[in-house]
């Protein structure tokens, strides 16, 4: 921590803090007490949508870096081409042809309305959840290609002649490995896939980034907002990074 | 005498530029029909693309249509990345402590539109538990959020258009938008799903006092300019002539 | 011609009609903002390359000042998302620009809508490149600068000569992937409101109602840039890796 404190940082720090302290005098913060709440549970929406689309595409992109890497081809190639499209298009294009393109064929078939699955069709998360899992997961599925073929064969060849079985292997020798050889990349990944969070506020999902334009369009105040937003997006982004530190160093022990 | 002349100067050629530049016009770079839309080949029409340059050409101001995101067309005009914003900007009180506006040139009711199958009004109690879609940044969505939000569930849009589609797929119950834009949509093939529920109260600090012309505040030679030339075509009949190629009434409100 | 495909299947027609590349058909105004996005994408990819080379160089030679600005500037572009750098860096950018040029005198500047896209995504750009090319400099053998220096040749000759060369291919696959993120990032500018090709589909969706085809044929032109940028780089990389220790 000493080597941190060097003459120059100190003076940096203190001309940081001296202009936040001038932004905090001489900039309009009265509207924060009013839209505090709607701030914390937009917060909220950033964060489990980030968390579940995290979790599902990484879910969902184990079995597509499998197949490329060892699988036959007919499971390898709509993998590859799956990862390609996704990592080929834009995400707001993706998030749009989600939720627009599907809700363009709702009233061409009236009988969905009356199915049981319409009050969940109706709102917007579903769809914002479906477009980020997607996206991650082709992402991820490139990722973990190149992480199940970095494991060294020899590896898996003698826990073959073990007599481990292909599921045995797999779940001890070439996932944990494969995860521990991904894990830096996933961490960059996941901050990626937070700062694409606000790209659904254009689907009507109130994320932290929507609650920001909402204060903005009601208050007129343009920069405010955005400030403290961005100070609430490097905030998640240190913690996932901290996160993922401390899950290197536990999983990686061992490993060269 | 020397202070005479540089400011003789000086006026001069605050006065040569003022008339050398172009006036940039901003216009909502989202489709608003019958308003102003973009056709096939990339160029903006519209009953209001249209009255934009009978203004213009009756102000002599040479203007340059802009299309700018709605969502961000008062920022771009205060920033001077645009000099005027005509998109059915309605004035309001809100508005008015950012930007100064001309005299209206067109006033039309605000609307709900709702799923035919369903039995609401466009009262607060006749649309409670309902799901409304709004424009953002809009007086609409002001007055939805000041009347509505309590009892119903508001979504907001980037634009009308997505609202519009949105109920044409059942995903809201209703929309709250201006009527004219409204009946546009209503007369296509997706607006089939709907009706007119009814006309909203009036409340004129939120709904406005029209549309006007929106400019900087303190741009006053640029404002009375655009009142010129709005008097200009609304006596010498060009307004009258553009809307019948629109609309059936007059929509001047005033 | 493809009479007995039209005729399988219903909606394929009037799909192909909507997308044709003469008005009434939309497909121009969509190839014209593709044209649009590839262009802000060069000038975004070129500056930030220009950004990063100062920023690397900066980073592994510069004062402990500048290396801690650094730091804080590739820390805040890679933490806060693009949308919010865009909003910031379009709005703010201009005024600041605007208010500094009035202190001193000079008469505000239009900026327009490319120049400031291009501007703000070539900010964002930036801070990636100069972590690509920190990483690829620094991974040139330490003996090959050594000799060119005792061979007697300046900073920049052992720069133009040496380090330029041999960083090349280590630095190529990080670029590849950074030119694809300026493409994609294009689709952001939609959101400002700048004409390229997510904001064409967008308005040409909204005023046909045809959203499924027009983001589904935006998509395909979007994968077709990718591909072929793809392979672009690839035969790039070959060419550089030419004598190349395979790595």
């Amino acid at each position: 921590m000493r080597a941190f404190w060097q003459p120059h940082r100190i003076v940096l720090v203190a001309l940081a803090l001296g202009l936040a302290v001038w932004a905090a005098l001489t900039m309009r913060w009265g509207w924060i007490p009013r839209y505090a709440p709607l701030a914390l549970e937009g917060m909220w929406r950033t964060i489990w949508l980030l968390g579940l689309s995290v979790g599902i595409g990484f879910a969902l992109a184990v079995p597509l870096g499998l197949a490329q890497a060892a699988g036959p081809w007919w499971l390898a190639a709509p993998a590859r081409a799956f990862c390609t499209v996704i990592r080929g298009t834009p995400l707001l294009l993706q998030i749009w042809l989600v939720y627009y393109g599907l809700g363009s064929l709702f009233p061409q078939y009236p009988w969905i309305r009356q199915s049981e699955l319409w009050p969940i069709l109706r709102q917007a998360w579903p769809y914002a959840l479906v477009a980020l899992s997607l996206s991650f997961a082709g992402y991820e599925g490139e990722v973990m290609r190149g992480a199940f073929k970095s494991v060294p064969a020899g590896q898996l060849t003698a826990a073959r002649a073990f007599g481990f079985s292909r599921v045995a292997t797999f779940r001890r020798v070439w996932l944990p490995q494969a995860l521990a050889r991904a894990l830096p990349t996933l961490g960059g990944e996941t901050i990626l896939q937070l700062k694409a969070t606000p790209l659904v506020a254009t689907i009507t999902v109130i994320e932290i980034y929507a609650v920001a334009s909402r204060v903005r369009q009601d208050t007129f105040i343009i920069y405010e907002p955005l400030l403290l937003l961005a100070l609430a997006y490097l905030a998640l982004a240190g913690v996932i990074a901290l996160g993922f530190r401390w899950l290197e160093r536990r999983m990686v022990r061992g490993l060269h | 005498m020397k202070k005479l002349v540089l400011t003789a100067s000086a006026l001069a050629l605050l006065a040569g530029t003022a008339m050398a530049d172009p006036v940039r016009v901003g216009i909502a770079a989202e489709p608003y029909p019958p308003f102003a839309s973009p056709d096939a080949a990339g160029n903006w029409v519209g009953w209001e693309v249209e009255i934009i340059e009978a203004v213009c050409a009756a102000a002599e101001l040479e203007c340059e249509i802009t299309p700018t995101a709605w969502d961000g067309i008062i920022p771009a005009l205060v920033s001077g990345r645009i000099d005027a914003i005509m998109a059915s900007m309605s004035i309001t009180e809100d508005r008015l402590q950012t930007i100064d506006f001309s005299d209206p040139y067109y006033n039309t009711p605000t609307v709900i539109v709702g799923q035919r199958d369903i039995q609401m009004d466009a009262t607060p109690e006749g649309l409670a538990g309902r799901v409304i879609g709004v424009q953002v940044s809009t007086i609409h969505q002001t007055y939805a959020q000041t009347y509505f939000e309590a009892a119903s569930e508001l979504r907001t849009y980037q634009t009308q258009d997505e609202a519009n589609q949105d109920l044409a797929a059942g995903r809201i119950d209703a929309t709250q938008a201006d009527s004219l834009a409204l009946d546009e949509f209503l007369a296509t093939e997706a607006g089939a799903c709907c009706e007119v529920k009814g006309v909203v109260a009036m409340d004129e600090s939120i709904l406005g006092l029209g549309v006007g012309v929106g400019v900087r505040k303190g741009d006053d030679a640029l404002r009375e300019a655009f009142n010129r030339g709005i008097a200009a075509i609304l006596a010498d009949g060009t307004y009258d002539r553009i809307s019948a190629g629109y609309f059936a009434t007059s929509i001047y409100g005033q | 011609m493809l009479d007995w495909l039209f005729a399988g299947w219903p909606g394929l027609q009037a799909s192909a009609a909507l997308l044709a590349l003469e008005p009434p058909g939309w497909g121009g105004n969509l190839l014209r903002g593709a044209a649009n996005s590839l262009i802000i994408a060069l000038g975004a990819f070129g500056l930030g390359l220009v950004i990063g080379t100062a920023g690397a160089l900066g980073k592994l030679g510069g004062g402990p000042v500048t290396r801690d600005l650094l730091a804080v500037y590739t820390t805040i572009v890679r933490a806060v998302p693009e949308l919010i750098l865009i909003l910031l860096l379009y709005y703010a950018g201009t005024d600041l620009l605007n208010q500094v040029l009035r202190l001193m005198g000079q008469r505000p500047v239009e900026i327009s809508g490319l120049a400031a896209g291009i501007g703000v995504l070539g900010v964002v750009q930036g801070a990636y490149a100069t972590e690509v090319l920190r990483g690829a400099i620094q991974a040139v053998p330490r003996g090959q600068i050594e000799a060119a220096r005792a061979f007697g040749m300046g900073p920049l000759q052992v720069f133009r000569r040496v380090t330029l060369p041999a960083m090349l291919p280590l630095a190529l696959p990080g670029l590849s992937n950074l030119w694809l993120i300026a493409t994609k990032d294009t689709a952001l500018l939609a959101i400002v409101g700048f004409s390229e090709l997510t904001l064409e589909t967008r308005q040409a969706a909204g005023s046909t109602r045809a959203y499924f085809t027009f983001f589904l044929a935006a998509g395909a032109i979007y994968l077709v840039m990718t591909l072929v940028s793809g392979r672009v780089f690839g035969w790039i990389e070959a060419r550089y890796r030419r004598g190349q220790a395979r790595a």
